[in-house]
């Protein structure tokens, strides 16, 4: 089959490699007819995150049919179209039963910090994703769920990561009515961020980035505020100006690792790697917020250290809240919006691209050409 | 951007305003849903779980010694194997707290990328740079950042050659 291969920072290639097959009583072999391509892959892509093995597959956001099931799969059958959320989760242990599905303990053995993710190194489990036409989805009982039938595959896509994470992002925000939310990130993440603080009764809602394409963007798409940083001195007091000097109810970290804005943080956390990414946008939501106000982050970051004010957490009574995104505990929630029209998921992607030319597509998208939002990679033997 | 926008007081053009909106949603922790669930307390079960069956480990896996076991399931990407797969055991002696574990981890991944050459090599496949850079894309849409980094390039080139041959000159004289 093909697949995506990594071969080193910065150089993907689309391979021929051999089938996926049942390791496990409850796997199933998916078809693939959708993935996309993810702000996270970034991290990997550019060599980021330790323990990412030439040779794997990434992709953790995929949709596909059913191919093959091991005998104590019960749940779905051969032929469903399914959308499979990018944590895999037991849905047994102790974490999963709590809903959180994305610190789940029985689906990594070489972290304990962090759940089994699709496509995601070593340090996520090891499992070769899904920007490939066939993958392997263990514990199939649980994760895979039946895309309802007049659902448009392109927002089941979604669904599988981006539309959940925005979501969380503004459900962790803790917003009461009329809160005034700050989303740092107008990628797809922090876009679907903006548009769910509403949903939460948000008064007003506020993006900073610095790409204009996606700032205008957000603006139409949310609707909300936009502003580009670089055209700030100091993006930290120009939304204390904008908040009568007070700061933000809620921050939200939709960047992570990748970062820009500060040249300390970019040196040290994506040259020299000495921290674990740039955390410049988390640093700026820390001291944007309100006293008592509550930073919520989605934003991806490294297993080691970073350089945050952390003494002004403590000065301000900042609460942090930060996950991965628990996508099966969301997914009937954001199902209902989809079909009720309250989401539009869908109107986020730019970019097909057929699989074969994986490698432009993670140009297009880490490099933002021609105004790329979201890519979508097609396998040709698609059904 | 001296624009300061005031509060809008009508929501009604925003679709799905405050439909999730929740005010008894306190960012406390989540764990809390292990004696509680919604205000109603739950059975105490403690922090033990029926397994799910074991995957068998027929390849080998690095666990984290933060550990004591595999998980039950588990990934089969690429098993640790030559010099990089050294450097990944010796990693996994030390805890996910340890500097001693996710640098070696980080050295071992560039070691992977020369060992992923000599993998090509051998099965005579140059690696194609260009492609794998995906550099088709720049000249479709970033043609003059293409450009002009092929002209740092050979400005560069052209330097050190500059430089080596000037430096041989009087040898030959
Ligand atoms: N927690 C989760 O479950 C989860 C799931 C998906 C993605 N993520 C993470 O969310 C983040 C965003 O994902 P994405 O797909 O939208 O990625 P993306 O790379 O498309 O978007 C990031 C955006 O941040 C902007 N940016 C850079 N520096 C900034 C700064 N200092 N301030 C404000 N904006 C800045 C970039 O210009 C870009 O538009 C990534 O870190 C990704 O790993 C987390
Ligand atoms: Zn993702
Ligand atoms: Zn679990």
């Amino acid at each position: 089959m093909l697949a995506m291969n990594y071969r080193g920072p910065r150089r993907v290639r689309i391979d021929h490699k051999p089938m996926p097959t049942i390791k496990h009583p409850e796997d199933a072999i998916v078809r693939v007819t959708r993935s996309c391509i993810c702000g996270s892959d970034l991290h990997l892509y550019n060599g980021n995150v330790p323990d990412t093995r030439v040779g794997m597959t990434f992709g953790h956001e995929f949709i596909g049919v059913v191919e093959e099931i091991g005998p104590e799969v019960h749940k779905v059958k051969v032929g469903d179209q399914v959308l499979v959320p990018f944590n895999i989760a037991c849905g047994k242990c102790t974490f999963c039963q709590q809903g959180l599905y994305g610190n789940c303990h029985e689906s990594n053995p070489q972290a304990t910090a962090v759940g089994g993710i699709f496509g995601y190194s070593h340090t996520a489990g090891g499992y070769d994703g899904g920007q490939a036409e066939f993958v392997r989805v263990p514990y199939a009982n649980f994760g895979p769920t039946v895309i309802p039938p007049e659902m448009d595959p392109d927002d089941a896509v979604l669904l599988t990561d981006v539309v959940p994470t925005g979501y969380q992002a503004a459900e962790m925000g803790g917003i009461q009515p009329g809160d005034t939310v700050v989303v740092f990130g107008a990628g797809p993440v922090g876009i679907m961020a903006a548009r769910c603080a509403w949903l939460f009764g948000a008064g007003r809602v506020i993006v900073i980035d610095h790409v204009d394409y996606r700032l205008e963007f957000v603006r139409n798409y949310a609707p909300c505020e936009a502003y580009n940083f670089k055209e700030m001195d100091d993006p930290v007091l120009f939304i204390k100006k904008i908040t009568d000097w007070l700061g933000a109810d809620v921050c939200i970290d939709a960047v992570g690792a990748e970062a820009e804005g500060s040249a300390l943080q970019t040196i040290t956390g994506r040259k020299l790697l000495i921290q674990a990414g740039s955390a410049t946008a988390l640093h700026w939501a820390i001291n944007s917020v309100k006293k008592g106000g509550i930073v919520s982050i989605v934003g991806v970051y490294g297993p080691t250290d970073n350089l945050v004010p952390i003494g002004n957490v403590v000065n301000k009574g900042i609460t942090i809240r930060a996950n991965q995104a628990s996508v099966k505990r969301l997914l009937p929630r954001l199902i209902e919006h989809i079909q009720n029209g309250i989401l539009n998921p869908k109107a986020m992607i730019t970019h097909r691209v057929p699989l074969e030319e994986v490698a432009e597509a993670y140009n297009i998208f880490a490099n933002k050409l021609d105004n790329c939002i979201k890519p979508v990679l097609i396998p040709s033997a698609k059904g | 951007m001296e624009t300061i926008e005031t509060k809008p007081k009508d929501y009604s053009h925003i679709l799905g305003w405050g439909i999730d909106a929740d005010p008894k949603n306190d960012p406390t922790y989540p764990i809390k849903n292990r004696t509680d669930r919604d205000g109603v307390p739950v059975e105490q079960k403690g922090y033990t779980w029926e397994r799910p069956s074991q995957q068998p480990v027929d390849i080998e896996v690095l666990h984290s010694n933060e550990r004591p076991n595999v998980s039950a399931v588990f990934g089969t990407s690429v098993p640790p194997s030559g010099l990089s797969g050294h450097i990944r055991r010796f990693a996994f002696r030390f805890s996910e707290s340890e500097y001693g574990h996710w640098l070696p981890l980080l050295i071992a991944d560039r070691v992977n990328v020369v060992e992923g050459i000599i993998d090509d090599l051998k099965q005579s496949r140059v690696p194609n740079i260009f492609a794998e850079k995906g550099m088709k894309a720049d000249w479709k849409y970033n043609r003059q950042g293409l450009l002009r980094q092929a002209l740092i390039g050979v400005v560069v080139t052209a330097t050190v050659f500059a430089f080596l041959s000037r430096k041989k000159r009087p040898h030959k004289a």
